[in-house]
């Protein structure tokens, strides 16, 4: 491999991993669909492999990009690239979840209202559902999956609302500490964080728990089930993967990598972190208070 | 300032470094090279471009005659889905990357993409969700036949292949924001130091901005998709009514991307078409500045007007007033283009050379898309049109002549660059008027009928639209011979001919045309100044270059 100046842009030469990641992606998906389809409820052990051969590409492919960059046959504007591309990945993620807010608001604003017989609903409401009042929460007119109640915002997810800003504040106070170069309280503020957005996952899959079994609010609770635990879930899927890249980081800064002035792994996993940060005040406010 | 490199450097590169890969699984396979990559991407695309005109024949030999003769109306419906499915995600947008991979870099003097192993993986997530979504075909049930748009409740019902479609489309949305991605880090980080926003190639500008679509909007459709995967097979009411839900909340969540996704269909189009009207009016682009701006308008309209595909499904008075008018807004920016590239050929000494044809063809033909779009841009009279062969004659005009049009004639303009031959020029008229009489042929007629009430996505028709349906038909068998035939001349371009020179085209301007033809493997590897006057503006925006150049480097 050639030497790296700021005038010479690293262009890697043979890449197997992409390859693999594609076979990887079709593997799960092929055995997602495999389940789904099937009639009986069958185990997605053909997901599974394919979700082994993309955590095989993962490893191999980052594993490829720190050794090039402890190497440091990465310049400056290589360095550009790379946040760039996790900048505006973080914004396709900010749409995806866009999607789900969108659906929501619509559900609130003009749907259920109009189901309920409001503006352009009248005759809908006559009709159809006569005496449905099309007020949130609710099931829908069909009152699917029967009476259910809703989490109390102020207890579970304001405790988590608090974990997750105090886990931005650590992870803060980690960056701080790794650009003083000070290694023992970086690591000791990641291990905080991610403790404490451990401990988060824990108090939503308890909320979960709480509601499939005592409060009956299920995926299938009509309009209000699916935006909870679709927008609920996959914030707790990026909060998982968000974890996960932070362990991974602390790993790294206990091995030693990362410099001062030269830690793009860290400040990316940071960006995401604030990312299903701000996600999460989204949903405070939206699903879980309004 | 800017005399500093061009064919010196190049050439030593050249020399230095022009070590293909050898072994095919290693030089397509594991390639990270911009220009590999592009071959593969416009490999695909013109494979898909084949399979997808297969499925369009079938649905024209069906439309024939009225009855039903040669497939059941189940098929044929899987024909139609399929076929837009098709030409949309693995014909017209690959061949746009395919043409961002080999032209960007080169036109910005940049060593590659900014992100070349991933640029890998954006294609080769490509071939294996098509084969996720084509295996369809081939199961029982069959392949989806909802139409393209997946309207739910139509969609839920297609049994099995639901989950295909969705996470095909998963797949085709996670290939799209990663080459987006990549387009936008090669643009904004990767120029020669001296080369300014304003003096990128008009081509790089909209695929600038095509990028920011298609990274805000990609994802939208996932979320859309996701819900409909959920809502067949997890029980959420996401788009039933009797949950609380709503399908047309779907529609909502589709044209949200699938409009702007029209303009990440065109406005690379536009791009290639304001390279070659120039070259070829042997006159620089006519309001460059302008271009650049409206090509931004065009976007930034792009993201309110989507409920324009929905005026028969029922909204407020209000609504459909919006955006009725917001629509018709967009006229004015594509008027800018339109104008521009008259003006650009105004008093131009011009040559008709086959991109130069393709190219006016897709001024004339395209603005017959763009009007037939106004008129439909009305609310009122939208609802006699709506879902009538009036929409497939409007966007198989601005698809077609328009941005396949612009497809070919880049493949015509810049092949002679990648493969360092000529093209056969008396073939490539053939195949141009062949195409041009044939197209017409095909989807003028389909204006009269959607006017007269022809149904969309229909096997079958009354006997009083059957004249112009066989004209149509006529048309299209035409049409899709003539595209066999730019296969066999792209395949006969890249096995031998007349050697191209390095200028290629005498009017043409920008970097590309400063290195040798065939482009060598690698091209710019090192960084540094460009000659300015080699690009089209370069000289004319210097100054702001240098503005912009002392901004860029403060780091």
């Amino acid at each position: 491999m050639s030497e790296a100046s700021n005038d010479q842009y690293y262009v890697p030469h043979l890449a197997k991993w992409p390859i693999v990641g594609s076979i990887g992606l079709f593997v799960t998906f092929m055995g997602a669909i495999q389940a789904l389809n099937s009639q009986t409820s069958i185990t997605p052990w053909l997901m599974f492999v394919g979700i082994g051969i993309i955590l095989w590409m993962m490893f191999g492919w980052f594993g490829d990009v720190i050794k090039e960059s402890e190497e440091k046959l990465y310049s400056t504007q290589v360095d550009t690239s790379f946040r760039m591309g996790m900048i505006w990945f973080i914004f396709s993620e900010v749409m995806f979840f866009a999607a789900f807010f969108g659906a929501l608001f619509y559900a609130r604003t003009f749907s259920v209202p109009w189901l309920g017989g409001e503006g352009i609903g009248l005759a809908t409401n006559e009709t159809l559902w006569s005496g449905y009042e099309g007020v949130w929460p609710t099931n829908g007119p069909a009152d699917l999956n029967g009476r259910f109640e809703i989490i109390d915002p102020y207890h579970l997810p304001l405790v988590n609302t608090l974990l997750l800003l105090a886990s931005s504040v650590t992870i803060t106070i980690a960056h701080h500490a790794l650009r003083a170069n000070n290694r023992k309280q970086t690591i000791i503020w990641l291990i905080a964080t991610v403790l404490l957005g451990a401990v988060f996952i824990f108090f939503q899959a308890e909320e979960y728990v709480l509601a499939y079994r005592d409060f009956n609010l299920k995926l299938s609770s009509g309009i209000y089930g699916s935006t909870f635990f679709m927008l609920t879930g996959f914030h707790g899927l990026h909060v998982t993967l968000g974890a996960i890249m932070i362990a991974i980081i602390t790993i790294r800064v206990i091995k030693g990598h990362f410099r001062p002035e030269s830690h793009f792994g860290f400040e990316a996993v940071a960006w995401y972190w604030h990312f299903v940060d701000v996600v999460w005040l989204g949903l405070f406010i939206f699903v879980y208070i309004l | 300032m800017s005399q500093d490199i061009t064919h010196d450097e190049v050439a030593h590169d050249h020399h230095d470094h022009d070590h293909k890969p050898k072994g095919f699984v290693k030089r397509w396979l594991m390639t990270t090279n911009h220009k590999d990559i592009g071959t593969l991407y416009l490999v695909f695309a013109l494979a898909m471009f084949m399979v997808g005109g297969a499925m369009a024949m079938i649905i024209r030999l069906e439309l024939f005659q009225p009855g039903l003769q040669f497939v059941e109306p189940a098929f044929f419906n899987q024909m139609t889905t399929m076929h837009a499915l098709v030409m949309i995600f693995g014909a017209v947008m690959p061949a746009f990357v395919g043409l961002a991979n080999w032209m960007i870099p080169m036109m910005i003097g940049a060593p590659d993409m900014a992100l070349p192993r991933m640029n890998n993986w954006s294609f080769w997530i490509l071939p294996f969700a098509f084969t996720m979504l084509l295996a369809t075909l081939f199961m029982p049930g069959g392949a989806p036949a909802g139409g393209w748009t997946m309207y739910p409740p139509l969609v839920l019902q297609g049994g099995h292949n639901v989950g295909f479609l969705v996470f095909a489309v998963h797949m085709m949305g996670i290939s799209s924001i990663m080459g987006a991605i990549n387009v936008i880090a090669t643009i904004m980080n990767m120029r020669a130091p001296n080369l300014g926003y304003l003096n990128m190639p008009l081509f790089v500008w909209t695929w600038l901005i095509t990028a920011f679509l298609l990274i805000a909007v990609m994802p939208v459709l996932a979320g859309a998709v996701t819900m409909i995967l959920t809502d067949r097979y997890f029980d959420t009411s996401f788009f039933n009514a009797a949950g609380g839900g709503d399908p047309v909340l779907f529609q909502h969540i589709f044209w949200f991307f699938g409009h702007p996704e029209v303009y990440i269909m065109i406005l690379p189009a536009f791009g290639i078409i304001s390279e070659i009207i120039p070259t070829f009016a042997r006159k620089p682009l006519f309001g460059y500045v302008s271009m650049v701006y409206a090509t931004a308008a065009i976007a930034f309209l792009s993201f309110i007007v989507w409920a324009h595909h929905m005026f028969s499904v029922g909204m407020p008075l209000g609504g459909s007033l919006y955006f009725m008018y917001a629509t018709m807004m967009i006229a004015v920016p594509t008027g800018v283009k339109i104008f521009n590239w008259v003006g650009t050929m105004w008093r131009g000494s011009m040559t008709f050379e086959t991109p130069m044809l393709f190219s006016l063809a897709f001024v004339v033909l395209f603005t017959i898309g763009g009007f037939s779009g106004v008129m439909m841009a009305l609310a009122p009279v939208d609802l006699q049109y709506h879902d009538t062969y009036f929409i497939v004659a409007h966007f198989h005009y601005v698809l077609v002549t328009g941005a396949v049009y612009a497809i070919i004639a880049g493949a015509y303009y810049w092949l002679p660059k990648w493969s360092g031959h000529m093209y056969n020029e008396r073939l490539g008229k053939i195949h141009f008027w062949w195409s041009t009489i044939s197209v017409n042929v095909l989807f003028f007629p389909q204006h009269f009928l959607g006017l007269a009430g022809m149904p969309r996505r229909i096997p079958d028709y009354s006997t009083q639209f059957a004249e112009f349906n066989m004209m149509s038909s006529i048309g299209g068998f035409a049409f899709g011979l003539a595209q066999v035939l730019f296969v066999y001349i792209v395949w006969k371009t890249v096995r031998g001919g007349e050697k191209a020179t390095a200028q290629v085209w005498e009017g043409a301007k920008g970097l590309e045309w400063t290195v040798p033809s065939p482009a060598p493997h690698h091209t710019f590897s090192e960084f540094g100044p460009v000659d300015l006057s080699k690009l089209a503006n370069g000289e004319k925006f210097s100054i702001l270059s240098d503005i912009d150049e002392k901004d860029d480097k403060q780091k």
